[in-house]
């Protein structure tokens, strides 16, 4: 009877894995304006990690990054060709060119860090 | 979102002629959306702005005033600041892993005697657990709540890092410990074994681990570091007659700068007094000092040695050389050559997929596992947690490439990005453009040959009238040949250049034609008369340059252009490789062989025009070559952009950086191989790293899931697991650090 509840139990982990980390999204912050978009990184994650905007339009994202681990150093948009390096606790734009729609990804160098910028 | 903390920029400010400019551009930079205050100080023409607007917004709003501004920034005070904030990271780092540690030893202590079979004292028996419980909290509270806060904000986004995985193994780790002590009846037999030892060694380990790559990592950037310790703080300026000391971002176009013997050369500028030795080896990897007297070019950052020198700056602020050069090594140094690009997408689904293979350990070894199962279980999931971290695998390319682009930048080697770092490394042909790459560059005449019934002297100053008007490096030879010898040159009408073959103008009621044997024999002009004379020119390496007035072969001219001296052996170095050379040239195809033979190249393409010139590398593609093309960038742009590789080598620091895949700074042939020695060993590291953290996460998990107990008895200790993954991240980073020692 353990066994059977212990394996339902690690079945219904493995189903919350698979579903929470591939199948679903956070919810996107949506930006409209023309102000820099400000992402705080820090504690492992871009905050906000999933972005909004317009497509067709120039956006700067503002990284202010408050860990001094070198894992948050360095920014990459490996699919626009862009990455940056992060001085702590000063904040630095990175102007992205005007974003066909789709989904545009943004990580740390080694891609523990991960966040998007959603072109509607 | 929580409200936009508050920054401050500073901008400089170029174009502003009166105070109603300075209101103009404050009302400006106030406008801006997010701008709380600017203020403008016509003194020192900059601005100061505090707010939250882009600096990129602020730039345009001064624009749109009519001035032109730029951010001032100190990066080597920057630099500093980070350099300061990252040791003290250190420190803190190494504070709590030894924490972490001191608390492990009575863990340990307090698991032996149990390990061993030995009876433990009442006493301890009855306090040493709960003790251990509050010292266990006490460290995941101090020396690992990074993991915990961490794991949290990366699980609200969805996402799942390292911090993750040890947070959940300690976690996990740490409550079923406190179970197991305060409530043992609840437990089988045999399972009530806490686990503190493993908390206190794997955070101590973990965090110690992290502290040592971050000093590892601070030595791979030491490339930009030193690029910018060139950058002087402060330049002697003449304003308004007197010498003053001003910050470099003060500094304007037009400016007179002075730089004494020992001083740095504060920006990019041209010498208009003085005369002195500049050692250029910072930049360009050439040891010998440059002459410099008025009229040449000075680069900021390269330090003046001998005399004192006046000079106008002519490139300011981040369009200096150097500006320009740490801007494109820190790009490259960032970017990601083919082979570490998959690694980013297996770093994506990797800890989720760890995370589910604990889980499954966890399940197998409760139900199928020998006894005790639960802590059987507990172990292999704790383990397969710990060891999971792929650090080691997204650390793997990025530590070689940045540390691969550094030494290159040392040796006066601008490597544009990831690709063609490792580019470089696989080509097989290598084809030298000779004009300027395996020669000087700078052609003389050498001899002049009169034909019947001409004079050497009337043959050289009708060469040099037409030539006055043209702007071929060959134009220069000539006339400097004909003012050595004190000839005068005509006026010429009518001129033409036909790219690639000759000139041709009206001078003294007379048609002349210059230029090389197919252009002669376009025009029907005979040079039988002096084909011998031709013939033993070319042989010599010469190039034979022919005269025709009013349609009849005049005379000829033997252009020089002299070896680079190091040619030969670069080359040789270069066929050491295992590269196959050819020698790519306009000229006439005697003399490239001449030249080509000096310098033991066996393939030659001469007569190419300057527009064929990416034919040659295309063909050379299409039979499965990898080709890298070394040229001078000037009339071969195009071809080295089709090449896999294109190498501009320039002489001193005026060569355009932005233009080619890989720029030689020092002109000297050895920068080819040098590179490519560079990007071999760079690639090495690369896969040597990979290779290792491939190996570590792909024999670790199973290992720590406990694939091996039925056949050796063997799980792993999660200890083991804790010590093999700090190790994993500090070994790339180390073995990247390697590549500093490499002498190409």
């Amino acid at each position: 009877m353990t066994e059977l509840l212990v394996s339902l139990a690690g079945l219904l982990a493995i189903a919350a894995i698979v579903w929470w980390f591939w199948l679903s999204a956070p919810a996107a912050v949506r930006v409209a304006g023309s102000r820099a978009v400000e992402i705080r990184v820090a504690d492992g994650a871009y905050q906000p990690a999933v972005i909004a905007v317009p497509a067709g339009r120039p956006l700067v994202l503002r990284f202010v990054r408050r860990d001094a681990t070198p894992c948050a150093e360095t920014v990459v948009f490996s699919g626009l060709g862009i990455q940056a390096e992060l001085p702590l606790d000063r904040p630095f734009d990175v102007s992205l060119p005007a974003l066909p729609a789709g989904t545009h990804e943004f990580t740390c160098q080694m891609g523990m860090y991960r966040g998007k910028v959603i072109a509607q | 979102m929580s409200a936009s903390p508050s920054y401050t920029a500073r901008l400089a400010i170029d174009g502003m002629r009166c105070a109603g400019c300075v209101a103009a551009v404050e009302r400006a930079l106030r406008a801006v959306p997010g701008v709380l205050e600017a203020s403008v100080n016509f003194a020192d023409r900059s601005a100061q702005v505090s707010g939250d607007a882009a600096v990129g917004a602020l730039i345009a709003a001064v624009g749109a005033a009519g001035c032109q501004a730029r951010e001032i920034v100190d990066e080597a005070a920057l630099e500093a600041e980070q350099e300061a904030a990252e040791a003290a990271h250190y420190r803190t780092l190494l504070r709590k892993s030894w924490f972490a540690l001191a608390v492990a030893v009575p863990a340990l202590a307090f698991g032996f005697p149990a390990m061993l079979g030995l009876a433990m004292p009442h006493w301890a028996m009855q306090w040493g657990s709960p003790l251990l419980a509050v010292l266990t909290l006490a460290v995941i509270l101090y020396s690992g709540p990074q993991f915990f806060v961490g794991a949290w904000k990366s699980l609200r986004n969805h996402a799942a890092t390292m911090d993750t995985l040890i947070a959940l193994g300690m976690a996990a780790a740490w409550g079923y410990s406190f179970a197991v002590t305060v409530a043992p009846q609840w437990f089988p037999a045999g399972t009530a074994e806490p686990f503190w030892d493993v908390i206190a060694v794997i955070i101590g380990l973990v965090v110690l681990g992290q502290a040592l790559e971050m000093r590892a990592r601070g030595r791979t950037s030491q490339a930009i570091r030193r690029l910018l310790g060139l950058k002087p703080r402060t330049a002697r300026v003449l304003r308004e007659g007197r010498e003053i000391d001003v910050p470099l971002a003060a500094v304007r176009v037009g400016d007179i700068l002075r730089a004494r013997p020992g001083e740095q050369i504060a920006v990019d500028g041209e010498v208009v007094e003085g005369h002195s030795g500049v050692d250029e080896s910072m930049l360009t990897g050439e040891p010998l000092p440059v002459e410099k007297q008025a009229g040449a070019a000075v680069t900021g950052g390269t330090l003046n040695r001998t005399g004192t020198l006046l000079y106008r700056a002519t490139r300011v602020g981040s369009d200096t050389a150097l500006s320009r050069i740490v801007a494109l090594v820190r790009q490259a140094q960032g970017s990601k050559p083919a082979i570490g690009r998959l690694v980013d997408k297996v770093a994506s689904w990797f800890v989720p997929a760890a995370l589910i293979i604990a889980v499954a350990a966890f399940v197998v070894w409760f139900n199928f596992g020998p006894a005790p199962r639960l802590n059987h279980a507990m172990v292999a999931a704790v383990t397969v947690l710990v060891i999971a971290c792929p650090c080691a695998l997204g650390l793997a390319t990025p530590m070689s490439v940045m540390v691969g682009v550094g030494k290159a930048a040392e040796h006066g080697i601008l490597i544009r990005n990831g690709d063609a770092l490792q580019q470089a490394g696989r080509l097989t042909t290598v084809v030298l453009d000779k004009t300027g790459t395996v020669t000087l560059g700078k052609p003389a005449v050498t001899a002049v040959a009169a034909a019947p019934g001409w004079e050497e002297d009337a043959v050289l100053r009708l060469a040099a009238s037409l030539e006055a008007a043209s702007e071929h490096p060959l134009a220069e030879a000539v006339l400097a040949a004909a003012r050595a010898r004190g000839l005068v040159t005509e006026p010429v009408s009518d001129f033409a250049a036909t790219p690639g073959h000759g000139v041709d103008g009206m001078a003294d009621g007379r048609h002349l034609r210059l230029g090389n044997r197919k252009f002669m024999d376009d025009h029907g002009i005979d040079c039988h008369p002096l084909a011998g004379h031709a013939a033993a020119f070319a042989a010599q390496a010469a190039t034979p340059v022919f005269l025709a007035v009013d349609g009849r072969l005049a005379g000829l001219l033997a252009v020089e252009d002299p070896l680079k001296p190091e040619a030969r052996a670069a080359i040789a170095r270069l066929q050491a490789l295992g590269l196959k050379i050819a020698l790519l040239t306009g000229d006439h195809a005697a003399t490239a062989q001449a030249v080509a033979e000096r310098v033991g190249i066996a393939t030659v393409y001469a007569e190419v025009l300057p527009q064929d010139k990416d034919d040659i590398v295309m063909q050379l593609m299409h039979q499965g070559e990898r080709v890298g093309m070394v040229g001078d960038g000037i009339n071969d742009a195009i071809a080295l952009s089709r090449a896999d590789v294109g190498f501009a080598i320039g002489t001193g620091t005026d060569v355009a950086i932005e233009s080619a895949d890989i720029t030689l700074m020092s002109g000297s042939l050895h920068g080819v191989a040098n590179a490519i020695a560079i990007s071999r060993a760079t690639v090495r590291n690369i896969k040597q790293n990979l290779f290792g953290a491939f190996i570590y996460n792909t024999l670790g998990i199973p290992i720590a899931a406990g694939v091996l107990y039925p056949f050796t008895g063997l799980l792993l200790n999660p200890m083991i697991a804790g010590a093999a993954m700090a190790m994993s991240s500090v070994t790339v980073v180390s073995n990247a650090g390697r590549l500093h020692r490499f002498r190409p």
